[in-house]
């Protein structure tokens, strides 16, 4: 275990002097501290409508304007980083869990196995990431717990491939062969030994998961199949404000960017750890 | 065994096993979802009636075994809600999808290309991060609102190029251009986003190699030395990600054939998405996936005519 801490703390170190890393962290901090202090930092409520305040431009009172409800388009876009956020670690989470277990045992295990659960992986790589998304999600039903689930389900067999790969490396390695001689069982070697040394990879593939997770829940809901009005969500406010695209691009414009924002700095971060974490990639550059 | 067979043989396998997939998704579906379809006013008589068209009475592994027979004979049903044949339909629709997904490759390899090299040639600190920072910025972008935005400024602002709608390549080939110019541009800037970035890495890559010193040797200059002996090689390895982003996109255009009203097979997708028009979306969704493998074998076995040492490995 001293190798994992030592690493870990020279990448820490390493991440704080690279320009990527700091950009990309200091994004998805951003958002997510918007997210969780929503109720302070939001001049309205998500849903406080004000008729005699109908599609306004920005304004002081309203910076990023008001929709056909007078709603304050800041406030729902504050509130409506919850929903994306909470979806894309919420899926990214459980496509880690779904995935990593897969490619633990297919790694550990080898032979048919191996070669059976990795081509069941290779099925869902051949479906597209949206219409797969559409389809799981009119099929399980478009509530929260359902699109996080249907893209969890998407998202596995990227981290079975890191994962595998990952084990097969670390498989190999003395101190797993020890584990392994000293009459460890098969799942205590995989999660005491195997997984706190490919922690590095799958915290990557966890990052940018991320960023698709958010992209394909606006997607959702863009054509109204992810998150129901009114629970402001960005893709559904988009999906409204096209109506009035030609008039009132704000309603267009504000929620698309921060849609935008956040993906943007999960996938900075994402790209940046990796190079951190491989020096390979590193001397590419 | 050669590569070709064996890469042919692996295929099968994933064929049969998207094949499945889709079967037990459908499977998912309750039942009473499904009948919902016939209206609260169904008769009894009705209602077997479904479920005899549908085969829901019977066990599950004899409905599995007649789907497997029924995608093996191309025999995928009519539609739920225009009786017509789904396959028929899927035929008529593909061609504009193609031609949507041919036209953004061919952006996004125009914007791709040169922008990876460039990275590459004006290489340095400064640069690096901005080439990094653009290439993100394009994979971030949500496709469906750079649409809104290019529609916004292209067609209702500057009224260059219409908003939606479509026109024969053939029999209107000057309209077919400005009516594929926005969708196709919306497609290639993720697109693009990639094929830049591995422009980058691959010629960096190449260019460590010793007859890049070779030829630096001789006395070429930088450009020469890049665009005349390392971009060859350094572009076989970006025809995979070429061709991977075209069978993704084959399916990837749902939401966007959907903004521009072009009328090809994703549009078709979510509008039976929306009418739960289960037998198109179990077809379509068969047929995306098959594509998708499809385009990857081809991809695969260019790549070994193009690159000998995978053929004799």
């Amino acid at each position: 275990m001293k190798r994992v801490r030592g690493r870990r703390r020279g990448v820490v170190g390493r991440a704080l002097a690279d320009p990527t890393t700091v950009v990309g962290a200091a994004v998805v901090l951003l958002v997510v501290a918007v997210a969780v202090f929503a109720a302070w930092v939001s001049p309205y409520g998500a849903n406080q409508m004000n008729f005699s305040a109908t599609l306004q431009g920005p304004s002081w009172q309203h910076w990023f304007g008001t929709d056909e409800l007078g709603r304050d388009m800041l406030s729902r876009v504050i509130y409506g980083a919850r929903a994306s956020l909470g979806v894309g670690i919420g899926s990214a989470l459980l496509a880690g869990l779904l995935g990593v277990s897969v490619g633990l045992i297919a790694g550990l295990t080898g032979g048919r196995t191996d070669t059976v659960l990795m081509r069941v992986m290779d099925v869902f790589f051949a479906f597209p990431a949206i219409l797969l998304a559409l389809t799981l999600v009119i099929v399980l039903g478009t509530d929260l717990r359902n699109i996080v689930i249907a893209l969890g389900v998407i998202y596995m067999p990227q981290f079975a491939r890191v994962a595998r790969a990952a084990t097969l490396a670390v498989r190999e390695e003395q101190f797993v062969e020890a584990a392994t001689a000293i009459g460890n069982r098969g799942t205590r070697v995989a999660l005491r030994h195997v997984l706190p040394n490919i922690l590095s990879p799958i915290t990557v593939q966890l990052t940018v998961t991320v960023a698709y997770a958010m992209l394909a829940e606006a997607g959702l809901s863009f054509v109204g199949l992810g998150i129901q009005p009114p629970e402001p969500s960005w893709g559904a406010m988009l999906n409204s404000g096209k109506t009035y695209l030609e008039q009132y691009p704000h309603l267009t414009i504000f929620p698309g960017g921060c849609i935008m924002l956040a993906v943007f700095g999960f996938n900075f971060l994402g790209d940046g750890l990796r190079d951190l974490i491989d020096p390979r990639l590193r001397r590419g550059r | 065994m050669s590569y070709v067979l064996r890469r042919l043989l692996l295929t099968l396998p994933v064929l049969l096993g998207i094949t499945v997939a889709v079967f037990l998704i459908m499977k998912l579906i309750p039942g009473d979802a499904m009948m919902a379809r016939l209206g609260t006013d169904a008769t009894p008589e009705l209602i077997q009636q479904f479920r005899d068209q549908h085969g829901l009475d019977r066990p599950v592994l004899v409905q599995l075994g007649e789907w497997l027979v029924k995608v093996a004979t191309l025999d995928f049903g009519v539609s739920m809600v225009t009786g017509r044949s789904v396959l028929e339909t899927i035929g008529q629709r593909l061609p504009a999808t193609l031609e949507l997904t041919f036209a953004a490759t061919l952006l996004a390899l125009l914007l791709g290309v040169p922008l990876g090299i460039l990275a590459v040639l004006w290489r340095g600190r400064g640069t690096d991060f901005l080439a990094r920072v653009a290439s993100i910025l394009g994979l971030s972008v949500p496709n469906f609102w750079l649409a809104l935005l290019l529609i916004l400024w292209f067609a209702l602002k500057l009224r260059w190029l219409p908003a939606t709608g479509y026109a024969s390549l053939l029999l209107d080939p000057i309209q077919h251009l400005r009516h594929v110019a926005l969708p196709a541009l919306t497609l290639a800037v993720g697109m693009a986003a990639v094929i830049a970035r591995y422009v980058r890495s691959s010629l960096l890559d190449v260019l460590r190699l010793d007859y890049v010193r070779t030829a630096t040797g001789k006395g070429l200059g930088p450009t020469a030395v890049l665009l005349r002996h390392a971009l060859r090689n350094a572009l076989l390895p970006v025809t995979t990600v070429v061709g991977i982003q075209i069978g993704a996109l084959i399916g990837g255009t749902v939401i966007i054939e959907d903004v521009f009203a072009w009328p090809g097979m994703g549009r078709y997708a979510l509008q039976a998405i929306y009418e739960r028009d289960y037998p198109v979306i179990q077809t379509i969704v068969v047929v995306v996936a098959a594509f998708y493998v499809l385009i990857n074998l081809l991809v695969d076995l260019a790549y070994a005519w193009l690159d000998p040492k995978i053929r004799f490995e």
